[in-house]
């Protein structure tokens, strides 16, 4: 239960709306609660000097209560419950929030469908102890308090006759609450059993049909079945007694007025009105009582997903900005081809150097994927990262917009470590286009204008044509407007790659991050994206990790990884004069190409 | 985790659609005895607890104003019977209708999956797993409370309603329409009611439906959004969808506010009446006492059905949705079927033989991904298909399992089209062993023998011993009884591969298909590995992707595949000899595992 005092803050920043929801919560009890009051004067009345006049009056007192507490009920559930949705927004918004300033490798860790489950399921049964459960915990111990002081007050013999039953109630409740929650838990595993065996066996569809294993799916899956309805059978069984039990235990209550409180009507102890007033208190105990265990329960399982939402709400970003940040503005910003409006090409740029950079995953601390890099990119300048599958290639790029930090050693920009410029700034200054290709179900202009949201048309028509994609948007149905995705154009691996690209040159970046981003365009595009980055990455400090010769013969220079160390380096030439494994990658290249030209 | 679908945007449709309730009705058929019983016990049940307030009635006129105690025990009594009967029979009817409820998802879910075992691979490629978990669970279950919850519900509902209709104008039939003079405000407040919700339930879902879609993609993207600087925006763009979900709730609970209390308020306007109209016939002796007091009981038990019926409308709304997309899943006809010619399999002594006649495959349309492909492969002869990513291998051997249909040319086994052999038939004489190998949970000795009892523990461990698995299985702390995990989540790549062997070999098929995976193993697995693909593929008719220099080499055949076409055919030596697209081929990918055995492909074969 203690998770739940987190939501504090939320409950505080609502008190004046819940302290009204409250008061009306109060106002509806009470006139719910003087309802009997008045029977029993119709009744009393009735048996001596009523009118109809009188009677007029009753009726109208009765329905202006009704009014009246309907008005409160109305206000009660519009601002408990209102409160409780409120509160389920701003939750929902800062569990985002949260979100988005987690790094990489917290969702390398986690699972998209666990963050999701916290997300929904478990944001929902916050939810309802804001909301119901707030509402229903004071409403049942009110009207309890009120009903029984009431009874009392009519008649302190026939309550506590009346009232025999209700501890049974509680005892009933209690324990056949327990038990169902056991054989509930049982159900739900079972249904994660048949769950997962489903999913299995429809996952592992070809190896089943291939193995013609249907039947003994199929009878696997039945077995199973039964088991769930076995167990689930043993929760009806002790299920379908609560129901009508706590109808009993409540009748029994009505009975014992009926047979007492009559006697005491015939005994002249009491008045009619009180014996009918008495029965209609007693059925108002009913409800509390049967809520008592819901709200419980709704606190529990409340508190429960509490806990899992602050699993998330309480883990550190690993990448943040420093306290005290330096400051990215003395760093020259290059011109932008096609964007007549930067400062001209400064030669001194960006300047990137890696200092015995070491690093492993969180998830595999002991293997370490990088092993003591030193390099340095000079500004303007333009590296190439060639290596095999594996080599480390995808991590050292990562570590230019700190998506990863070092484990050990430092990446310097400009000879300052990159951990002590703000976040923000430090990306801002870069265009990173990853392996895989991410687009948002949006426009593709939105898609290529990510991160430049106030970039005009003409701009965005611009790098698509330096991405060689303009004229496969042209055939778009929507041109720019076409939505991406499964509402829209499904882009294949290519298309996908280039607007990446698009969106990456459209910020105008000053260092410029290509990790594999032609892997899926075809040779002959390759060739025409290069032909028009040429000129943009003349100015500007890049990284280019890549497969294809043709690729990295536009870099200056050619970095070899291999097990996360730099094994070879120099121009193009050099390399292939050196005759090792770069000389090697090339002639397959080569002959790749002569097979390519062969068919 | 059940892959929860955010981005299908449910629509609900009607609550009763007349054409989906028959067919849903058939499913109640068999258990039309129970319904009977259920039935009955529950017009008992309804009816026994509206004795409650006619026994006080009786208990008012007669017992009290006679001052008469022993009748007054003997009335007590008699509630307390009816009590232990509505128990009884409320007991005995939930016991029923959840035991037919749930009878009945075991038969639709059996249903359902032995539809899907039976839908062709096509299907499967289209619909993502999760979407069909949902129709085996999340709909399934709305069905049972519909029929558990739902529809009992609400006949007891309806015979609740009539029962005390009947009794008040037993009672009285003046006072009793006058007590009725609601009803139609009532009706006309459900139904304003009924109207919003349920245009306003669909917003919510559907607006809950965009926050969750836009939650996955961001999660899922959430690195290109941090770099791209977004995180801002992207907070802005979850806030207005979290803001438009928020407002729709707001907008449901002034619903949900304005239709409770209206209920209760009605209500009080008819019990106002009573007192007005019933007190006046009391004073005037028209009415006795104790009719006015059961008639108050009466009239506030009388809403609680009405407020009851509106809310069961979206446990309707939902179920019927439910059983469409079920029914929806039950009509699609799989396209891969036996077909009408399809009869056992002949006892046929002629080796089965491998042929390919012109086959052309395209997955969709006209985009051709086998473009007139032949080949022949005689009993016992090992044929390799080599070629590039997307060149159609892994198709060609789909098509020889009929996994698809061909559009164009045949397939025979054993000289007869693969169409016209009984699935089970055709399949049974293959073993296919796949890339991605599949592991079920459950023992290693029960991935291997797959379900076919007819293969010993022996046998078991011959076929892992041939295939190089004996050592590490016997390693692990069961031996053969150690369970596998998730998706054989515990044990290596390289020796999920030696397993799927161990398997393939333990079935001893006539014909072998293997799709050689290409993943990166140490040094020490791979020889092991090379090792089995020989020793699985020894004597026996095999088709093999290759992608292992020695698994060509020791193919008896090599098909050269490019572009869904069959380019070039022959020996490794043959091939090599001819200079053309092999050579180059084997130069680019299989020359260096001449000398590093251990080497995957070269990393330029992108």
């Amino acid at each position: 239960m203690g998770s739940l005092s987190t939501l504090l803050p939320y409950l505080r920043r609502h008190r004046r709306t819940l302290g009204w929801g409250l008061v009306a919560l109060l106002l509806s009890d009470t006139f719910q609660l003087i309802g009997p009051w008045v029977f029993k004067m119709a009744i009393d009345g009735l048996e001596g000097d009523a009118n109809h006049r009188r009677l007029l009056v009753i009726a109208g007192v009765l329905l202006g209560l009704a009014l009246l507490g309907g008005l409160a009920r109305f206000y009660m559930r519009r601002l408990v419950i209102g409160a409780s949705r409120e509160m389920e927004y701003e939750l929902r918004g800062d569990f985002f929030d949260h979100l988005s300033r987690l790094s990489f490798s917290f969702y390398n860790r986690t699972p998209t469908g666990d963050l999701m489950a916290r997300a929904t399921n478990d944001l929902n049964a916050v939810r309802m102890v804001l909301g119901p459960g707030i509402m229903y915990s004071i409403n049942t111990v009110v009207t309890l308090g009120a009903a029984l002081v009431l009874m009392l007050v009519l008649s302190w013999k026939l309550t506590l006759v009346s009232l025999i039953p209700l501890p049974l109630i509680s005892v009933f409740m209690y324990h056949y609450g327990r038990i169902i929650h056991k054989r509930f838990e049982e159900v739900q595993s079972q249904f994660s059993e048949i769950t997962a065996r489903a999913q299995e066996y429809l996952s592992g569809i070809r190896v089943v049909k291939a193995y013609v294993q249907e039947e003994a799916a199929s009878g696997d899956f039945r077995e199973r079945n039964q088991d769930y309805l076995e167990s689930n059978m043993k929760l009806v069984r002790i299920n379908g007694i609560f129901h009508p039990g706590i109808g009993f235990l409540a009748g029994a209550g009505s009975m014992l007025v009926l047979g007492f409180g009559g006697w005491l009507v015939i005994q002249e102890q009491i008045t009619l009105g009180t014996f009918v007033a008495f029965n209609a208190y007693l059925a108002m105990l009913i409800w509390p009582m049967i809520a008592l265990g819901w709200v419980v329960s709704i606190f529990q399982r409340g508190a429960a997903s509490m806990k899992r939402m602050m699993q998330i709400l309480d883990t550190e970003p690993d990448i943040v900005s420093p306290d005290s940040p330096t400051p990215l503005s003395p760093v020259p910003v290059p011109s932008g081809d096609g964007h007549g409006d930067g400062p001209s090409a400064r030669p001194e740029g960006y300047a990137l150097h890696f200092q015995d950079v070491h690093f492993a995953y969180a998830t595999r601390p002991e293997s370490d994927v990088l092993r003591g890099i030193d390099l340095t990119v000079n500004p303007g300048e333009t590296v190439a990262v060639v290596g095999r599958t594996g080599s480390g290639k995808t991590t050292l790029v990562n570590l230019v917009p700190r998506l990863y930090d070092p484990t050990r050693g430092r990446v310097l920009l400009n000879g300052v470590d990159l951990r002590e410029f703000p976040v923000e700034e430090l990306r801002s200054r870069m265009g990173y286009v990853p392996q895989e290709s991410f687009l948002f179900s949006r426009s593709v202009a939105r898609n290529i204008a990510l991160g430049n949201p106030n970039a005009d048309p003409e701009a965005i028509h611009r790098m698509a044509q330096v991405s060689r994609l303009a004229d496969d948007i042209l055939e778009f149905p929507d041109r720019y407007d076409t939505m991406v995705g499964e509402r829209g154009v499904t882009l294949s691996g290519g298309q996908k790659q280039r607007t990446a690209i698009a969106r990456a040159l459209l910020r105008n970046p000053g260092i410029l991050i290509l990790d594999d981003a032609l892997s899926s365009v075809d040779t002959r595009t390759e060739e025409a994206i290069l032909s028009g980055l040429r000129e943009y990455m003349r100015d500007r400090t890049t990284l280019l990790v890549a497969h294809r010769i043709s690729t990295v013969k536009l870099a200056d220079r050619i970095v070899v990884l291999d097990e996360g160390r730099i094994v070879e380096e120099g121009s193009h030439e050099d390399l292939l004069a050196a005759g090792k494994s770069y000389a090697d990658l090339v002639r397959m290249q080569q002959l790749e190409e002569e097979l390519e030209a062969a068919l | 985790m059940t892959g929860h679908e955010f981005h299908e945007e449910e629509a609900l449709g009607k609550a009763y659609d007349a054409r989906l309730m028959k067919r849903l009705l058939t499913y109640l058929h068999p258990h039309r005895g129970v319904v009977v019983a259920a039935v009955l016990l529950l017009m008992a049940t309804s009816l026994l607890e509206l004795t409650g307030p006619y026994l006080t009635k009786i208990a008012i006129d007669r017992m009290i104003a006679n001052k008469d105690t022993p009748g007054l025990i003997r009335i007590a009594g008699l509630y307390f019977g009816a009590l232990m009967m509505s128990l009884l029979l409320g007991y005995a009817q939930t016991y029923l209708t959840q035991r037919m409820g749930q009878e009945i998802m075991v038969r639709l879910r059996a249903q359902i999956f032995d539809h899907l075992q039976r839908l062709h691979i096509g299907f499967f490629d289209r619909n993502p797993v999760g979407r069909l978990i949902t129709r085996l669970t999340s709909d399934v279950e709305a069905l049972n409370e519909m029929f558990t919850s739902g529809v009992v519900a609400i006949f007891g509902d309806v015979i609740t309603l009539l029962g005390i209709m009947g009794v008040l104008l037993a009672l009285d039939w003046k006072l009793a329409l006058v007590s009725f003079a609601v009803l139609p405000l009532l009706f006309a407040l459900s139904l304003w009611f009924r109207n919003h919700v349920r245009e306003n339930y669909r917003q919510i879902r559907i607006r809950l439906a965009r926050i969750n879609a836009f939650l996955q993609e961001a999660i899922t993207g959430m690195s290109v959004l941090q770099v791209m600087n977004h995180e801002e925006r992207s907070r802005k763009e979850f806030d207005r969808l979290n803001r438009a979900h928020t407002d729709a709730h707001l907008q449901s609970i002034f619903y949900y506010a304005t239709f409770y209390p209206a209920v209760e308020l009605f209500s009080s306007l008819a019990l106002a009446l009573v007192i007005w109209v019933g007190g006046g016939q009391v004073i005037q002796g028209a009415l006795t006492l104790g009719s006015l007091v059961a008639f108050l009981q009466y009239v506030r038990r009388f809403y609680r059905p009405i407020q009851d019926l509106s809310e069961k409308y979206n446990i309707l709304q939902g179920a019927m949705a439910a059983s469409e997309r079920i029914f929806q899943l039950l009509d699609t006809e799989p396209s891969v079927a036996d077909g009408p010619a399809a009869a056992a399999a002949p006892a046929d002594e002629e080796p089965p033989l491998i042929e390919f006649d012109h086959v052309w495959f395209a997955y969709h349309g006209e985009d051709w991904v086998l473009r007139d492909v032949s080949f022949r492969a005689r009993r016992g002869e090992s044929l390799a298909m080599v070629g590039a990513t997307g060149s159609g291998k892994t198709t060609t051997m789909s098509l020889l399992m009929r996994f698809y249909d061909v559009q164009k040319g045949r397939i025979l086994v054993d000289g007869r089209d693969v169409r016209l052999w009984p699935q089970k038939a055709l399949r049974r004489r293959m073993c296919l062993v796949l890339q991605d190998v599949f592991l079920f949970s459950g023992s290693v000795a029960e991935n291997i023998r797959m379900g076919n009892e007819g293969i010993d523990d022996a046998t078991v461990e011959t076929a892992s011993r041939n295939v190089n698995a004996h050592g590490f299985v016997e390693r692990m702390a069961e031996g053969y009884a150690s369970r596998l995990g998730e998706r054989g989540a515990s044990i290596s790549t390289g020796q999920k591969q030696l397993l799927s062997f161990a398997r393939a070999l333990a079935h001893d098929p006539e014909i072998l298909i293997l799709d050689e995976a290409t993943s990166n193993v140490d040094t020490e697995t791979e020889i092991l590995i090379q090792q089995a693909v020989s020793r699985l593929m020894e004597g026996r008719t095999s088709l093999v992707v290759a992608h292992r220099l020695s698994t060509v080499a020791s193919a008896d055949r090599i098909l050269v595949m490019h572009r869904g076409q069959i380019r070039e055919e022959g020996t490794h030596q043959e091939l090599l000899k001819l200079r053309g697209l092999y050579y180059k081929l084997y130069q680019l990918q299989y020359r260096d595992q001449e000398t590093v055995p251990a080497a995957g492909p070269a990393s330029a074969a992108s």
